[in-house]
């Protein structure tokens, strides 16, 4: 029992030690994803061409895994937590393709 | 030994589990892996209906899109806030944990407000919930992340009031780093909306 609580409280001590990330740090990454946010926001008046959609997927991906790694500590956490998220995530890309394929295969048979 | 340990433990807050982590962190991280099911649903049905108008404006002609990436703006910068508060948590620092979590709950309460002027907007336009598939899984999708950050909001609010009378059991920063997670999630499901429904045409 001991050994579990003195493992515990080692675990939270390194936790605690692992929100390194600065209040500087932090700003500097929003105003990553302000300037992401807005070269998205640009491909509504600029003509990528066969370039929109790769562009505008690539950067919702950057951003996404911008804010669950760092925002949300994802990076410097457990890794535990990462395979719940991510199997969660996973799962739901599953969701999207398998619904699309049924309605697909739907279409073609009517 | 054991008492010691277990006061050490709890002079820091440490989650006397056996997996040494906490149960309420690992908890929240399932209950949001089972989120990311919910909305992958939604964003699907939208998806595949978005085509889909049988009558009413299709949603090229509806989307106003300056007036969105002002609001992905404002729930990208209430992220900021929020870790800024997280961060102001783990320094013990509750006057700028209830600051930032003040200033988090108002642009959340900004975000919505806009929700609520775009959802007026397209009713008079003639966008209802029943008008075409497209109307329906729009609103369905939209309004439940809308739900979301309401719920945020009032998590957050309730937070600011047990920071400010010191009534949050066990650890503080856990807790306030808890709400953020929700708060975080809220925000990279509408980086993912953002895109998909409002800058891909159909």
């Amino acid at each position: 029992m001991s050994t579990v609580t003195e493992h515990a409280g080692h675990t939270d001590h390194s936790h605690d030690e692992s929100h390194g990330a600065s209040d500087k740090q932090y700003v500097v990454i929003a105003l990553i994803l302000a300037a992401l946010t807005a070269i998205e926001v640009s491909t509504y008046y600029v003509d990528f061409g066969p370039l929109f959609m790769p562009t505008l997927f690539v950067l919702m991906a950057v951003k996404f895994v911008i804010v669950v790694s760092y925002f949300m500590h994802l990076k410097f956490d457990n890794k535990l937590f990462s395979y719940l998220f991510y199997t969660g995530l996973i799962l739901a890309i599953a969701v999207y393709c398998g619904a699309l394929a049924t309605f697909k295969f739907f279409l073609q048979k009517g | 030994m054991a008492d010691t340990a277990l006061a050490h433990g709890a002079d820091h807050g440490a989650p006397h589990t056996t997996t040494g982590l906490s149960n309420n962190k690992l908890g929240m991280w399932i209950f949001l892996g089972s989120e990311c099911l919910l909305f992958g649903g939604l964003i699907s049905t939208y998806m595949l209906y978005k085509g889909r108008v049988s009558a009413g404006p299709q949603p090229d002609q509806i989307y106003d899109i300056p007036f969105t990436s002002v609001s992905s703006f404002v729930l990208l910068m209430s992220s900021l806030t929020m870790v800024l508060a997280v961060s102001a948590a783990h320094r013990r620092d509750d006057r700028n944990t209830n600051l930032w979590l003040t200033v988090t709950a108002l642009l959340g309460a900004t975000f919505v407000g806009g929700q609520v002027y775009e959802f007026t907007a397209f009713y008079r336009e003639g966008l209802g919930f029943t008008t075409s598939l497209f109307g329906s899984s729009f609103y369905t999708l939209t309004g439940f992340h809308g739900v979301h950050v309401t719920v945020g909001i009032i998590m957050l609010m309730a937070l600011v009031g047990m920071v400010r009378r010191n009534r949050i059991p066990g650890s503080k920063a856990e807790t306030v780093e808890l709400i953020g997670l929700y708060w975080h999630f809220v925000d990279i499901v509408w980086i993912v909306i953002f895109t998909l429904v409002y800058l891909i045409p159909s």
